[in-house]
């Protein structure tokens, strides 16, 4: 979230598009609530089901699933040609006015610089044009053919009214209605908040999906605003923290991107991470990577990464392709994997194409389950009869499982959606010889160490020397290593303005991510919880709610990264002079001197208005990026198919084969032959979360598995109708990659939708259900997904697929 | 006056029993019967995070044993923190059915391994899991590390292991893992963040 969930109550208008939650983040929607009570804000919602957000909102609207694109392209094309803009914010905030390379173009479906062969682009069209000194050029007029506004314009021209219709199924004057509710919070002093969740990202366009409706809130003004930004509701209590702490293969804690084969030495990596300013007097605070990725390094191995020796760059893995869950699983099944550790994950049930991931998992050596419970992951050779037809003795893995604690039972800090980082007390040892999770991977490493002490092998260094400073070292504690993450001097930092000032004492935590240098005289684990815990404590731990702003900000509550910020790029919240958009829920203002107001200002606090220094300071340009020279597949969102859909072509681009899908989408040539066509699977599908269950930990847990007791999918009524089945019946339903069997629930909230001059059925099917839990066994939803993800995040295409249905 | 939560539970429970047995007609010095403790009352309340979705509301646990050298600890009951600024004392169906996650009877309790091609699981101790484990890893990582690629860039990866890491643990353990693998050269590591 660029904001934070006490927030959503300063809005005006509500939009939950790609989410539902009133069902899937019950207690965060209450902020909904609220905002419709105090402030008499409206609530849309726009959705394949009416869902239980839809039954509450004041307006909702049908869509095809896999066409937000399409409908928000719509969106940006209607505020666009009726002016309804807020003009000095686009001008000043945005790369609206930047000059792009003349080479840049769309045709036929295609940006400029693809190449099919390998399903990628050549982004050297897609850059600003620059001047001598390497600055971006601008047109303050926003009038030149090749500028990012003109630009704009003339790709979402095609997303006419009548198209965007044809393409979502969604009735034209509904379109057009929200569009008209959208566009009312281009006034200054009104605000927009969009709460999206994984019915946005798990599409092949899943990153171009938040894209365009980030587009559309700088448009509308609303990005570092109280009451608006884009907000992701995330999956798990700590998704965002361990997102932070960067437990995936592209990035190091803190978002420092990984070095590839490509990074030769330390200085070409740093090079290509540590961009230079885009426009005169802008932070470009990335500048500081040095600084993060050597304090990383000193945190990681200590005294034994020096000056000399690079900081130790040669010990961190290089990175030689794509690493992602897809990617693992798909070199697993081709049998390049020996051993596999499961923590807390249950990829059986949630990854696409549960086939595949059970073949895979047989082909490995050894694997082993971290989990506080036995998961459907941790039997994938047992035979669970129809729910998991499998031979165990065909299956030669060796399975290890162990035991870990659960939230209650071990102390630390989970960082919430609105990144919040907030700690928490263990109350009770978990059951039986469980233990936790630190506890697991000390055990493991420090065995490791050991043997590796004792016998040698191969490359031991980074093994003997990874800094392990625990008092227990067997059992780091959670405080210890909260204290690393923040980070601390290892010898005195002084002001470089002055090198006899001495700004933190060498020993002492640092207040800061300011404070980082990148000489090896500081220690940081992850720079963005930089000061987390300070000389004054753990910031984590606090509990002060108090909230004197009336804003919901609570600054002494926990600790927000980075430095304490609750709402993201808050200097845009305020005009060129710094005067607030809307006083009544100021969050930043210059007051003469400096930034202030009700939160930590996203800006150098002393940069006066007239400096010019632009709010985005995480871009080199300074400002938000409309067009995005380093998107995957695309500067601008474009409307594609996914990889399963009802129609022969993209209407879009109907002549073009190649545009019908994401052309960047990334996809294995061994599960090409896995996709179904609309011939023989004619109904689109998506799966969600219900209001009782939690992924598959729920199902362990008595109430709610008779709260929600067995699997079931929804089918429309008309639907229902043309194959005969009652509500009550068991069905089966199948895809191009299996089948599953549940019990019909028939309902008038889920519409037959006109597209493209056709019918098109939708089938919900809920996730949480497996053959492992007090639920009633069953199939498990993921055997029907496609194993195909996005171009940006490789997210698989779980929220859009076709299958067909009958009566089991 | 000042009450703390746990004075405000018997002041209440006290109150409740007073007024009640007085409506009856006893008087509450010949009482023959006794209402029960409010139950809450003498268990230790910490303060802790639902691990659901991610508004991570605060939730109060409530636990038997008071912290003294031989009581082991059982949470009794969970219920939202209406101090929490997000969530203020509210959790939804999911959360209201935590305690049944804690005590689930699928809880693993003791490490576990099974056999290639067997059709069941057996207890093993930590010792022998670990044990097993890291010789597996060692064997592994010494076959197949690179340190250098084709071209002869120092890579130093080991590519045959794989680790998805849980969403469910919190920052410190979830540091702690990334540190553990990258020292040891592992670049197949993905989270739930990513689906």
């Amino acid at each position: 979230m660029t904001n934070h969930w006490v927030d959503i109550k300063n809005a005006d208008l509500v939009v939950i598009m790609g989410g539902n939650a009133a069902e899937a983040h019950p207690c965060g929607f209450k902020w909904v609530v609220e905002a419709k009570k105090e402030r008499k804000a409206r609530l849309v919602v726009v959705d394949p089901r009416f869902t239980r957000s839809a039954a509450v909102s004041d307006f909702y609207a049908p869509i095809r699933a896999g066409t937000d694109i399409a409908f928000l392209g719509g969106v940006i094309n209607y505020l666009l040609s009726n002016d309804k803009i807020h003009h000095d914010y686009v001008r000043n905030y945005t790369n609206a006015a930047f000059l792009i390379d003349e080479g840049f173009k769309l045709e036929d479906g295609l940006f400029s610089g693809y190449n099919a062969e390998k399903r990628s682009y050549d982004k050297a069209t897609w850059q600003y044009q620059k001047d001598k000194e390497g600055y971006a050029m601008v047109d303050e007029t926003l009038q030149s053919p090749n500028c990012v506004f003109q630009l704009m314009k003339k790709h979402y021209s095609r997303y006419t009214p009548e198209l965007v219709s044809r393409v979502t199924g969604t009735p034209k004057e509904d379109f057009l209605k929200i569009c008209g509710m959208m566009a009312e919070t281009a006034a200054p002093n009104k605000t927009m908040t969009v709460l999206y969740a994984l019915g946005w990202t798990e599409h092949t366009v899943g990153s171009q999906n938040i894209r365009t409706m980030a587009m559309i809130q700088l448009l509308l003004g609303n990005m570092g605003m109280a009451g608006g930004g884009i907000n992701a509701l995330r999956g798990h209590a700590n998704v965002q923290g361990i997102t932070d702490m960067c437990l995936y293969s592209e990035v190091l804690p803190g978002y420092l991107s990984a070095p590839t084969d490509a990074d030769k030495t330390r200085d070409e990596y740093l090079a290509k991470r540590t961009p230079k300013a885009l426009r005169p007097n802008q932070m470009n605070f990335p500048q500081n990577f040095p600084k993060w990725f050597t304090s990383l390094m000193k945190a990681f191995y200590g005294s034994a990464a020096t000056k000399e020796n690079g900081f130790c760059y040669d010990w961190v893995p290089k990175k030689d392709g794509a690493y992602d869950a897809m990617a693992i699983f798909e070199r697993m099944h081709q049998g390049k994997m020996t051993g596999f550790v499961c923590q807390g994950f249950n990829p059986l049930a949630s990854l696409a194409n549960k086939r595949k991931v059970g073949d895979a998992l047989a082909k490995l050596k050894y694997l082993v389950i971290i989990d506080p419970l036995a998961t459907d992951t941790s039997e994938f050779w047992k035979n669970h009869g129809e729910f998991n037809d499998v031979d165990a003795s065909k299956i030669p893995t060796e399975v290890f499982r162990l035991p870990a604690n659960l939230f209650a039972e071990d102390a630390g800090s989970f960082t919430n959606s609105g990144r919040v980082v907030q700690w928490h007390w263990k109350a009770a040892d978990g059951p039986g010889e469980s233990k936790g999770d630190s506890e697991i991977m000390a055990a493991l490493f420090l065995r490791l160490k050991e043997m590796y002490a004792k016998d040698g092998g191969k490359f031991p260094d980074a093994i003997l020397n990874l800094a392990w400073p625990y008092r227990i070292p067997a059992k780091p504690a959670p405080e210890e290593l909260l204290m690393e993450i923040s980070g601390k001097a290892l010898a005195d930092v002084t002001d470089p303005k002055d090198p006899t000032k001495v700004l933190v004492k060498a020993g002492d935590q640092v207040p800061g991510f300011a404070m980082l240098r990148d000489d090896g005289s500081t220690s940081c684990g992850n720079w963005i919880y930089g000061g987390s815990w300070s000389q004054a404590g753990n910031l984590t731990a606090r509990r002060d709610a108090s909230d004197p702003s009336g804003l919901g900000q609570t600054l002494n509550w926990g600790f927000a990264w980075p430095a304490n910020r609750r709402i993201l790029y808050n200097r845009a919240s305020a005009d060129l002079a710094g005067k607030p958009w809307d006083p009544k829920r100021t969050v930043m203002k210059w007051t003469g001197t400096a930034w202030g107001g009700n939160d930590i200002p996203d800006m150098r606090p002393n940069a006066a208005p007239e400096e010019h220094v632009m709010p985005f300071i995480m871009a080199p340009e300074g400002v938000a990026r409309l067009f995005s020279p380093i998107m995957a597949d695309g500067p601008f969102p474009e409307h594609y198919e996914p990889f399963e859909s009802p129609l022969d072509n993209n209407p879009f681009h109907p002549g073009n084969a190649k545009a019908k899908s994401n052309p960047a989408a990334r996809v294995f040539k061994s599960d090409m032959d896995s996709f179904g066509t609309a011939k023989d699977f004619p109904f689109v599908a998506t799966t969600y979360r219900l209001v009782e269950h939690f992924h598959f930990w729920t199902k362990h847990a008595h109430i709610n598995a008779v709260l929600q007791p067995e699997h079931f999918v929804e089918i429309g009524e008309e639907l229902a109708k043309e194959k005969g089945i009652k509500a009550g019946d068991k069905v089966k339903v199948r895809s191009n990659r299996g089948h599953i069997k549940a019990v019909a629930v028939v309902t008038k909230r889920i519409r037959t939708l006109d597209v493209d001059g056709k019918k098109v059925h939708t089938i919900g099917i809920p996730l949480h259900f497996g053959f492992k839990g007090l639920t009633k066994p069953g199939y498990i939803t993921n055997t029907l997904t496609p194993f195909v993800g996005d171009a940006n995040s490789q997210t698989p295409e779980y929220k859009a697929f076709l299958v067909n249905i009958e009566k089991a | 006056m000042q009450v703390n939560r746990r004075q405000f539970f018997k002041i209440c429970s006290a109150g409740l029993g007073g007024s009640s047995i007085a409506m009856l007609g006893y008087s509450p010095t010949a009482a023959l019967a006794e209402v029960r403790d409010y139950k809450l009352a003498r268990a230790t309340e910490t303060r802790n995070m639902c691990p659901y979705c991610s508004v991570s509301c605060g939730v109060l646990a409530y636990s038997i044993g008071d912290k003294s050298k031989n009581a082991k600890a059982e949470i009794i009951h969970m219920e939202g923190d209406p101090d929490n600024p997000v969530n203020r004392g509210t959790l939804c169906p999911k959360g209201a059915g935590l305690l049944d996650m804690v005590h689930s009877p699928n809880r693993l309790k003791y490490p576990e391994v099974r056999e290639a091609g067997s059709n069941e699981w057996k207890r093993i101790s930590w010792d022998e899991a670990i044990t097993r484990i890291t010789k597996h890893m060692k064997a592994d990582r010494d076959a197949n590390f690179i340190e250098k690629n084709a071209e002869g860039t120092t890579v130093n990866r080991w590519n045959t292991f794989g680790f998805l890491a849980s969403s469910a643990a919190a920052n410190e353990p979830g540091y702690l893992t990334s540190k553990v693998l990258r020292g040891l050269g592992v670049v197949a590591l993905d989270t739930q963040a990513r689906i």
